[in-house]
C-alpha cells in the first residue's frame, strides 16, 4: 500500500543524506521525497512517499525514527489528511491548440504562468491522481516539460506534527 | 570577559582534554597529516594514553575490544583518507555488534573539503551506512559539545559506534575549553522502562507455559543484565539458550543452560526452541543463522521480545508480546511480579518439559573423536577451558576455530566472550585480544584463531611487543579456510576452490621475529604440556600453532533456510 510519511528533522547538513541512504541500503522504494525547512529554522519537514507491506512500512517508520536526527515522524496515510503536490508543464502551443490548452488548463484550476509564440508554461496544484489526469488528457505530443514537486501533506483537523 | 582570565585552547588540545574529562584511559591510533596538532596535544599531557596500533583496523578492533570486556566505549583517531577507510570495516564491525565506540577521523581543512584535496575522503558519507551517528566539526565552538554528544550517543540505547570527523584547521583554531557534564538531543530520546501492560501480558504467559523457553543474546550483556537474568531465569526453571552474543550472560556450567542455538547450536537448544510453547527473546534480534527459515522457526510458541531498539522487534519473526525497553529493568518488573504473584510454571507440565530435554540431551552432540591421532580442535579448546579454570578472556577470529571456542569453552561470565558475530570479520581476533589485555592487565587473555584469520591483522603482533601485551595466541591451524571448506564439501561436492592456504608462515620463527615466543604442537599428547607452559609464561606473548585435523567439520550444524529440527549431527548420525 501507498504511504505518506512526514517526518520533522533536524536541519542539518547530511540529514536528507541519511534518509535518502537508509531506503537505498535497505531496497525500501521511495516514490518522492520533499524537504524544506519549517518556520523554526532550526527543523525541515520532509514528506516521503513509499509503499510497501505492512511489515514493510513498520520496519520503515522503525528505522526512520532511529536515525538521530529525526524528531518526529507521522504517518499521514493512518489518519484523514490532505496532500498536494504541484506540477509545472510546458506544452507546445500553437494555433487552435492555444484555446483548447487554455480550456483545459481551466477545467484542471491550473495557471498559465510563461507564454511564448509557440508553447504555454502551465502551473497546476492537486493531489498526484489529479496531475496524473491532467498529462493524460493532453495530447502526449505536445508535451515539452514535466517538472513535479513531489507530495507534501498534512493532516486534517486538530492533529498535529510540531515539537514540543 | 568580566574580568575572569578565561584560557583559550587549540581545537586539538580542547579535544584531548575532551577525552580526559570523559573519562578515556586509552585511545587506539595511528598518526597523519590531517591529526598532526591533535598528535602534538596528546605529546603534551600524560592523562590519556595512545597506543599505537600498526594498522587502522587494528585500533577499531582493539578499541572495540576494550569496549566489549569493560562496557566502556573505545576510543580511536585515525588520519584522514587511507587512516579512515582503513578503518571502516572495524567501525562496521562494531556497528553491527552493537559495541559503543567514539571514532576520531582528521579531514581536510574546511576550505579544503571538496576540492580532491590529498588524503581527502568523505568520512562521514562513507561511514554513514555503518554508524549509530556521525559528525562533521565545522567550527571550533562546537568541538567540546561534538565528542560529548558522541559518547552519549554512543553509550546509550543500543550502542553503537559513533565517528567524529574533525578537518584540521579546526584543531589549530582556538577557543574557551567547556566541557558540558551531560547533553540532551531533542530527536533522539532512548526508551528503558518498558510498557507495565506489556510486561503484565508476558509475566502471565510465562506463568502459564508449559514447556517455557528463554532465547537470550548479547543485548543482556550490552545492558549488564547477567544477573538478573540469572535470577528470573532460575525463578522461573526454564531452560535457557544463548545466542553467539549472548555466551556468558547466563553462566554455561548451570544445569539450566541448554547452550548455543542457532546454525552451530546444540541439538537440546535448538529442539527446545523448536518445541516450546512460550518463547521469551530478550536482548536478541533473531538473526538469520539463528532463526534460519522463518516459517519453521519455533512454530508453536507465543512469543514475547524485549529490545531496546523498537526496530529489532518483529524485524524478521512476527512477535505477540513486544516490549519495547532495556534489558535491566524489564527484567526486575518481571521478576517483582512473578513474586508477588506467588505462581510458578505447572511444576509437572516442567518435570515433563525437562524429561524431554534431557532426552536430547543425552545424544551428546557435541561429541567427537578422542581417540584420533591428531590434534582435534575441540580438544584444544577444552584444555584452554580447563587450564585456564574456565576464567580467561577469549577473543576470536571468525571460522571453525570460532564456533568450537564458542561451543566448548563454557562461559560463566558475561564480557569473557569476545568475538564478531554480526559482520563476522576475519583479523578481529588479535587486535581485540589488545585492547582485552590493556583493559585487563593481570588476565588471561587468549586469541582462538585460524591460520588464515591471523594473517589478516598480523601486523598487530608488533603492537603487542611495544606495550608488552601478554596475549595467548591459540591458532588452529587446518591448512585450510576451514569454514570455507566445509560447506564447499557439503554444498559445492568438495570443490575446494581457493580455501586452501598454501605457503604458509613458519608461524613459530613469524613469532619470534616479532620478539616473542612461538610453539608448534602437532601431537594430541602434546597439547597439555605446551598449553601448561604457555600459560605459565605471564609476561610474554605466546604463539601456539596447533597442527590440528585438516577435515574436521563442525557439528551440529543447520543448513541455511532449514529449520531447526532438521539439524545435522555429524557425518554418521545424520539428521536428527
Ligand atoms: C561463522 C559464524 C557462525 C555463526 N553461527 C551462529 C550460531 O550458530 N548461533 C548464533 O546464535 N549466532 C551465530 N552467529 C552470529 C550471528 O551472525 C549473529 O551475530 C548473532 O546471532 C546475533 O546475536 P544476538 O541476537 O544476541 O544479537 P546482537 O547482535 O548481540 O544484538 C543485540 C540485540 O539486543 C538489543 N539490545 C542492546 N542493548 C540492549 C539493552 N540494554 N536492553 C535491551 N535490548 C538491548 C539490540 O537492540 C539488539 O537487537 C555466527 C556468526 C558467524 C560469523
Ligand atoms: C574479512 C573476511 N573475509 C572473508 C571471510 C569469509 N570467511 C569466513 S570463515 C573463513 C575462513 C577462515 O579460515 P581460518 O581463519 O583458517 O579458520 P578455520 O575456519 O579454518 O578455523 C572465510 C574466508 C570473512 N569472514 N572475513
Ligand atoms: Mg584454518
Amino acid at each position: 500500500m501507498r504511504h505518506i510519511i512526514s517526518i520533522l528533522m533536524e536541519n542539518e547538513s547530511g540529514a536528507l543524506s541519511r534518509v535518502a541512504g537508509l531506503f537505498s541500503a535497505r531496497g525500501y522504494n521511495i516514490e518522492s521525497l520533499t524537504v524544506a525547512p519549517t518556520e523554526d529554522p532550526s527543523l525541515s519537514r520532509m514528506t516521503l512517499v513509499t509503499s510497501g507491506t505492512e511489515e514493510v512500512i513498520e520496519q520503515i517508520t522503525k528505522q526512520l525514527n532511529k536515525l538521530v536526527d529525526v524528531v518526529k515522524l507521522m504517518d499521514l496515510t493512518e489518519g484523514p489528511h490532505i496532500e498536494r503536490e504541484m506540477m509545472l508543464i510546458k506544452v507546445r502551443a500553437v494555433d487552435a491548440g492555444r484555446d483548447e490548452l487554455k480550456r483545459l488548463a481551466d477545467i484542471f484550476r491550473g495557471h498559465i504562468i510563461d507564454v511564448t509564440d509557440t508553447s504555454y508554461t502551465i502551473e497546476l496544484t492537486g493531489t498526484g491522481e489529479k496531475l496524473d489526469g491532467f498529462i493524460q488528457a493532453l495530447d502526449k505530443k505536445t508535451i515539452l516539460e514535466v517538472v513535479r514537486s513531489g507530495v507534501s501533506g498534512i493532516a486534517r483537523g486538530e492533529k498535529s506534527l510540531k515539537v514540543g | 570577559m568580566n574580568g575572569v582570565a578565561s584560557v583559550e585552547l587549540t581545537g586539538a588540545d580542547i579535544l584531548v582534554r575532551a577525552l580526559k574529562d570523559e573519562g578515556v584511559e586509552y585511545v587506539f591510533g595511528y598518526p597523519g597529516g590531517a591529526v598532526l596538532h591533535i598528535y602534538d596535544a596528546l605529546y603534551k599531557q600524560e592523562d590519556v594514553q595512545h597506543i599505537l596500533v600498526r594498522h587502522e583496523q587494528g585500533a577499531a578492533h582493539a578499541a572495540d575490544g576494550y569496549a566489549r570486556s569493560t562496557g566502556r566505549p573505545g576510543v580511536v583517531l585515525v588520519t584522514s583518507g587511507p587512516g579512515a577507510t582503513n578503518a571502516v570495516t572495524g567501525i562496521a564491525t562494531a556497528y553491527m555488534d552493537s559495541i559503543p565506540l567514539v571514532v576520531i577521523t582528521g579531514q581536510v581543512p574546511t576550505h579544503a573539503i571538496g576540492s580532491d584535496a590529498f588524503q581527502e575522503v568523505d568520512s562521514v558519507g562513507i561511514t554513514r551506512p555503518c554508524v549509530k551517528h556521525n559528525f562533521l566539526v565545522k567550527d571550533v565552538k562546537d568541538l567540546a559539545t561534538t565528542i560529548k554528544k558522541a559518547f552519549f550517543i554512543a553509550t546509550t540505547g543500543r550502542p553503537g559506534p559513533v565517528v567524529v570527523d574533525v578537518p584540521k584547521d579546526v584543531t589549530a583554531q582556538k577557543t574557551e575549553y567547556s566541557y558540558p557534564k551531560r547533553v540532551s538531543i531533542r530527536s533522539y530520546k532512548p526508551v528503558t522502562e518498558g510498557h507495565p501492560g506489556q510486561i503484565k501480558k508476558a509475566v502471565d504467559l510465562l506463568l502459564s507455559a508449559r514447556r517455557p523457553m528463554i532465547y537470550s543474546g548479547g543485548g543482556v550483556i550490552l545492558g549488564e543484565a547477567s544477573k538478573s537474568l540469572t535470577e528470573f531465569t532460575r525463578l522461573l526453571g526454564a531452560p535457557i539458550t544463548n545466542t553467539l552474543m549472548g555466551l556468558g550472560a547466563y553462566p554455561a556450567t548451570d544445569p539450566q543452560f541448554v547452550g548455543m542455538l542457532g546454525m552451530h547450536g546444540t541439538y537440546e537448544a535448538n529442539m527446545a526452541m523448536h518445541e516450546c510453547d512460550v518463547l521469551l527473546a530478550i536482548g536478541a534480534r533473531f538473526d538469520d543463522r539463528v532463526v534460519g527459515k522463518v516459517e519453521l522457526f519455533s512454530p508453536g510458541s507465543k512469543k514475547i521480545h524485549v529490545d531496546v531498539d523498537p526496530s529489532s522487534i518483529s524485524k524478521s519473526v512476527r512477535v505477540d508480546v513486544p516490549i519495547v525497553g532495556a534489558v535491566e529493568p524489564v527484567l526486575k518488573e518481571i521478576i517483582r511480579l512473578i513474586k508477588e504473584s506467588g505462581q510458578k510454571p505447572g511444576k509437572a507440565a516442567l518435570a515433563e518439559w525437562w524429561k524431554q530435554i534431557a532426552q536430547w540431551r543425552a545424544k551428546n552432540c557435541l561429541r567427537y573423536d578422542r581417540n584420533s591421532k591428531l590434534i582435534k580442535p575441540q580438544y584444544v579448546i577444552e584444555q584452554l577451558y580447563e587450564q585456564t579454570r574456565g576464567d580467561a578472556f577469549v577473543t576470536s577470529d571468525v571460522g571453525q576455530h570460532q564456533m568450537w571456542a564458542a561451543q566448548f569453552y563454557k562461559f560463566d561470565k558475561p564480557r569473557r566472550w569476545i568475538n564478531s558475530g554480526g559482520l563476522g570479520t576475519m583479523g578481529f581476533g588479535l587486535p581485540a585480544a589488545m585492547g582485552v589485555q590493556l583493559a585487563h592487565p593481570k588476565a588471561t587473555v587468549a586469541c582462538v584463531t585460524g591460520e588464515a584469520s591471523i594473517m589478516m591483522c598480523i601486523q598487530e603482533l608488533s603492537t603487542c611487543k611495544q606495550y608488552g601485551l601478554p596475549v595467548k595466541i591459540v591458532n588452529l591451524n587446518n591448512r585450510y579456510m576451514g569454514m570455507v571448506r566445509q560447506w564447499q564439501e557439503f554444498f559445492y561436492k568438495g570443490r575446494y576452490s581457493h580455501s586452501y592456504m598454501e605457503a604458509l608462515p613458519d608461524f613459530v620463527k613469524l613469532a619470534e621475529s616479532f620478539g616473542h615466543v612461538g610453539m608448534r604442537i602437532e601431537k594430541p599428547g602434546d597439547v597439555q604440556p605446551a598449553m601448561k607452559e604457555a600459560l605459565k609464561m605471564k609476561d610474554r606473548l605466546v604463539f601456539m600453532d596447533f597442527i590440528t585435523d585438516q577435515t574436521e567439520n563442525v557439528y551440529p550444524m543447520i543448513e541455511a533456510g532449514k529449520g531447526h529440527h532438521e539439524m545435522h549431527l555429524s557425518p554418521e548420525r545424520e539428521l536428527a
